[in-house]
């Protein structure tokens, strides 16, 4: 492509950019003189440049543009909102001609004639249709091509047509435009506009075939850019003349980036000049260095500033993008801006405008509410947007905040309860401003309805992903019905970040500061420490339970011996990511240090773990690691614990059913657990309320008298302190059994692999990898209370019988009966059950289906049982259990009780 | 002053004819060359991180000037066994490889070599297929054969 070309495409852009933010503060305000007169100056520019370059379409559209708002501009018109959409579509078309003339080199074909004749039409003072019904009208045969333009208009204006035109104008207003044009024009000296009109005339003139006049371009350039830039100086220097077009020169930006590698080299030597003469203590080059030092510091500054832009210019589009969401929307909505002049690395500014402008949209569609429902709500119909940025130690904050209707917390929880983001049990524990993030979880949509802005489900997961790839943050705070405010938390820049170096295993890494939360120690003398629950570490952390991943696990380095791992002291690094905390276990903590990152080799972009590499003051080199793929690991632990069950249960052939168990220490390291199904309530009681009677540990509880039993006999009760204890009801009595401490409850396949031989036990299984002695309840039971499984104590019981060939279920599910109140056999084999219906026909009998269903199915048929209700029992909840009267899952507590009551009751009314 | 401009005649002469200047380096007992315009710097290795997760043959990233360096180990690209004392006082050739820096950690750097297209042979049908990738043949010097190392081949595995 021509050089001339492409720096027209480039200039060209930015001045859109301009006028499209212009237009909007012109439509707000339509008699503010001064903006229109800076976007008529740019769409004439515009169209002389492409006279010159002759792109006849441009040109053409240009112009009509141009003529409209002269007509504006010199009053012969009033912009009407009509009109303005007529300007910004025009400015629309000449963006599309020149994407489509940057990717191909050549003007496109096409046709705008009904655009251009609408325009004209509007110029004519007729009222405006939109470009669209244009499209049928034939143009009006004016001659586009035809010069007479209305450059020569400031002058005119002054005079008659004013009259003409105020004479239909209020009075106050009147003056005050008369005033503004006036000021406006002694502030705006002629020789701004007229070189740019003198040289675009001569260049019309000389037209396609002149290739010298090189000079006027950059002269045009020089003006409208320092409007571009904006500078609070630049501003000065426009209202002061043309003096300034020295003062901004146009830089390659990889010049930029090279001397920005340079710098940070040249930082990184003399920090290892600075340690090696720190090491002497009287060195002749100290003074020399000093200086170099400061001189560095300020030309790593000064390069850091000419990569610094004012994040207003990401937010240049923002107005543009604000009005037409109103106008689709029918909303009302005011965009206001503070904090323009805030300023960011270039690369980041580039980075964050996308995920900015999605969250402007979001906030026009879903934030504000219509000129109704607000008028309903007591607010105002205009609704506002604000955008505000700030420093705050090393980063950049963006605050987006509307005055909308703020996020409804009952309607996010609904919805992350429905997509399985959480429990509904979880879920109501949450506080609002934990339930309102889950609208950054990827696929989050509350919005009711899919409108052309918003609403595709797929919008701040991708603002949270984008921001988080560049080590931002964010967060929100919403009040229902008072608006919603987004904390958007940036670095200044990417070139050099804060990290914290930390060793393990002897090599040194550095974690960026963004993302760590906090620091804990966790050596074993310190008070947090390091706890493992079925081999994934946790640590325990005020209130809550932090997942821990060593970061040699994430490295891959092999893990540490843990016979020694007990001894050294070790560091937790409280990480945050995608909103999930977690703890990076590391051997040492060293320092902060502000490091400036390096990309890596393409021949490490396989290995993930780190996000680039960093060279210390020492001159060693350092990897970065991605707390991205830390969080990756965290994640992958829990699914390698997960396949681990899986894989054991597969190799046992089917899945067998799981029972959940309660964990517990009573008396010694080695773990106990009971069904959980027995237990009613898990309660840690106050040990100094115990009181003895009858030789036995008594506790006032709810009102009644409980007896504890220790779980373990030769383990006393504590007297002192909290006791935790297991409670177990059984008949409207209740017992206790005191235990040390409740580890965990499991939830896997049981299978008592010792029969015991001592009383109160059942045997010992294995429960998540440990030998687990399983506690026979019943005994427990008739230590507490004496007279337990004496059915006549309260009520006249209800026989069952039990078949069930597993002697485990069968000691699990008889207690859980007998504290039902039944009466129950319980039997291994159907024969034997038949035997006892023989004796005493029971009120129901419940049988295992999963071992034998054809045997069990002979208790259908057999005459002993007419009448009587048979519940299947089974582990899965959709075995074939057809002609039975229910299927119960026998790890169900609830409902194995209920059906085997509905059954007992089926009987008597038998 | 004669017999310099002769010798420098000749060696234009030579050039003409075809012939290349190789760096040699040493890889276990092996002799290897290196073109000479492949090279950015030969440096002695001084600090190597190590790069957990990363291929067999990356021993590391090193500071060479300010720049990060990747190092190669060429023992493990070539599939000799690595050195028993570990990386301390290798060599490295400073290479430049798709705009990145790589190091190749070799025993140790010999001499400039010119030599002559004659002397070359193409590899060896038997030869280790290993070696094939990263060699494009063989020069026969006096006493003992120098493989010609191709930069390109040698890293491009390395980065694929």
């Amino acid at each position: 492509m021509d050089e001339l070309l492409g720096e027209f495409i480039t200039e060209t852009n930015e001045f859109l950019e301009t006028v499209d933010t212009q237009l909007v503060v012109f439509e707000a305000d339509p008699t503010d003189g001064d903006t229109l007169n800076s976007i008529f100056r740019l769409v004439h520019t515009i169209k002389g440049t492409c006279g010159f370059l002759g792109l006849p379409r441009l040109q053409f559209v240009a112009h009509a543009g141009e003529t409209l708002l002269g007509k504006f501009r010199d009053g012969t018109l009033v912009a009407t909102p009509d009109q303005v959409q007529l300007v910004l579509e025009s400015i629309d078309r000449i963006k599309e001609i020149l994407a489509e003339l940057e990717a191909t080199g050549s003007e496109p074909e096409g046709d705008d004639s009904a655009l251009i004749g609408a325009l004209e039409l509007a110029a004519e003072g007729h009222p405006a249709p939109s470009a669209a019904s244009a499209a049928a009208p034939a143009p009006t045969p004016e001659p586009v091509v035809a010069p007479p333009v209305v450059e020569a208009a400031p002058v005119s204006t002054t005079g008659l047509r004013w009259d003409a035109d105020l004479g239909r104008e209020l009075r106050p207003g009147e003056v005050s435009l008369a005033e503004l044009e006036a000021a406006f024009l002694s502030a705006t000296p002629d020789d701004e506009i007229d070189p740019v009109a003198t040289s675009t005339a001569a260049n019309e003139v000389a037209a396609p075939a002149a290739i010298e006049p090189a000079a006027p371009v950059p002269e045009r350039r020089a003006a409208p850019e320092m409007r571009a830039i904006k500078d609070d100086d630049e501003d000065a220097a426009a209202k002061g003349g043309a003096v300034s077009s020295s003062q901004t020169i146009r830089v390659n930006v990889d010049v930029l980036e090279t001397l920005m590698t340079m710098v940070s080299e040249l930082v990184l030597t003399r920090n290892q000049l600075m340690q090696m003469v720190r090491n002497t203590t009287d060195s002749e080059f100290k003074g020399p260095l000093q200086r170099l030092s400061a001189v560095t510091a300020e030309l790593q500054d000064s390069v850091m500033k000419t990569r610094m832009q004012p994040i207003g210019s990401a937010w240049k589009k923002l107005p543009r993008i604000v009005r037409d969401a109103a106008r689709d929307l029918n909303k009302k909505i005011d965009l206001i801006m503070d904090g323009e002049a805030t300023e960011l690395d270039r690369q980041v500014l580039e980075l964050i405008k996308d995920p900015l402008t999605h969250m402007i949209r979001n906030s026009c569609d879903h934030g504000l509410e219509g000129p109704a429902a607000r008028v309903a709500a007591g607010k105002s119909e205009m609704g506002s947007i604000r955008l505000n940025a700030y420093h705050e130690g090393g980063h950049i904050v963006i605050e987006v905040s509307d005055d909308g209707a703020g996020l409804s917390t009952s309607r996010i929880r609904d919805k992350a309860i429905k997509n399985g983001l959480v429990s509904e049990e979880l879920a109501w524990t949450m506080s609002d401003a934990q339930i309102h993030r889950f609208i950054f979880a990827p696929g989050f949509s509350t919005a009711a309805a899919v409108t052309s802005i918003s609403g595709r489900g797929v919008g701040m997961d991708v603002v949270r992903t984008n921001i988080e790839l560049i080590g931002g943050t964010i967060d929100l705070q919403s009040t229902e019905g008072r608006g919603t405010k987004f904390f958007i938390k940036i670095p200044l820049t990417l070139a050099i970040v804060s990290a914290l170096v930390v060793g393990s295993r002897q090599q040194c890494f550095a974690i960026p500061q963004l993302s760590i939360v906090e620091l804990v120690g966790a050596g074993s003398a310190s008070e947090h420490k390091v706890e493992v629950l079925n081999s994934a570490r946790v640590l325990r952390l005020r209130d809550r339970l932090l997942p821990l991943v060593d970061l040699s696990e994430v490295l891959g380095v092999p893990p540490r011996d843990p016979s020694t791992s007990e001894s050294t002291s070790a560091f937790v690094v409280v990480m945050q990511h995608s909103g999930q905390l977690f703890g990076v276990v590391v051997d040492e903590v060293f320092d902060t240090e502000e490091i400036v990152v390096k990309p890596l080799s393409k021949a490490l972009g396989d290995v993930g773990t780190f996000s680039g590499a960093t060279i210390l003051g020492d001159g060693s080199v350092i990897m970065i690691i991605d707390p991205g793929a830390v969080y990756r690991r965290v994640g992958q632990a829990e699914e390698v614990v997960e396949e681990a069950l899986e894989a054991v249960q597969k190799k046992r052939g089917q899945l067998p059913e799981t029972t959940s168990m309660i964990v517990f220490q009573a008396g010694g390291e080695q773990p106990k657990a009971v069904p959980l199904s027995l237990v009613t309530r898990l309660e840690e009681l106050d040990a100094t309320t115990f009181e003895q009677g009858d030789g036995r540990t008594l506790v006032q509880y709810r009102g009644e008298l409980m007896p504890i039993v220790p779980a373990d006999p030769y383990a006393p009760i504590a007297t002192t302190g909290v006791q935790p204890v297991l409670v177990f009801t059984y008949n409207g009595l209740a017992a206790g059994l005191a235990v040390d401490k409740i580890v965990d409850i499991v939830d896997e396949a049981l299978d008592i692999e010792m029969a015991a031989d001592r009383a109160g036990l059942l045997g010992v299984a294995v429960l998540k990898g440990k030998a687990t002695e399983v506690l026979d309840v019943s005994h427990y039971l008739s230590l507490a209370l004496k007279n337990w499984d004496d059915p006549g104590v309260n009520k006249p019981a209800k026989h069952i019988v039990l078949v069930e060939r597993n002697p485990f279920f069968r000691n699990l599910l008889s207690p859980l009966l007998r504290s039902a109140g039944y009466e129950v056999e319980a039997v291994d084999t159907v024969s034997a059950a038949l035997l006892c219906a023989e004796y005493r026909k029971p009120s129901a009998v419940l049988t295992d289906i999963d071992v034998d269903v054809a045997s069990a199915r002979r208790l259908l048929s057999d005459d002993r049982l007419a009448g009587t209700s048979i519940v299947a029992l089974s582990g899965s909840p959709d075995a074939d259990a057809t002609g039975f009267a229910s299927l119960v899952r026998k790890s169900d507590r609830e409902s194995l009780i209920a059906a085997v009551e509905h059954a007992a009751n089926l009987e008597i009314a038998a | 002053m004669n017999a310099l401009a002769t010798r420098h005649e000749s060696e234009l002469a030579l050039a003409k004819a075809g012939t290349k200047e190789f760096v040699t380096v040493h890889v276990a007992d092996q002799l290897f060359g290196v073109e000479v315009i492949d090279i950015q710097d030969v440096f002695s290795l001084k600090g190597l991180t190590p790069v957990p997760g990363a291929r067999p043959e990356i021993a590391g990233v090193l500071n060479l000037r300010g720049r990060i360096v990747t190092a190669i180990d060429a023992r493990c690209r070539l599939g000799l066994p690595a050195r028993p004392q570990g990386f301390a006082g290798m060599m490295a050739v400073g290479v430049e490889y798709q705009g990145e820096a790589y190091g190749i950690l070799v025993d140790s750097v010999g001499e400039v070599l010119r030599l002559s297209d004659s002397d070359f042979e193409p590899n060896p049908v038997n030869l280790n297929p290993n070696w094939k990738d990263v060699s494009q043949g063989v020069y026969r010097l006096e006493g003992r054969l120098l493989m010609t190392l191709n930069i390109d081949h040698l890293l491009c595995v390395a980065t694929a």
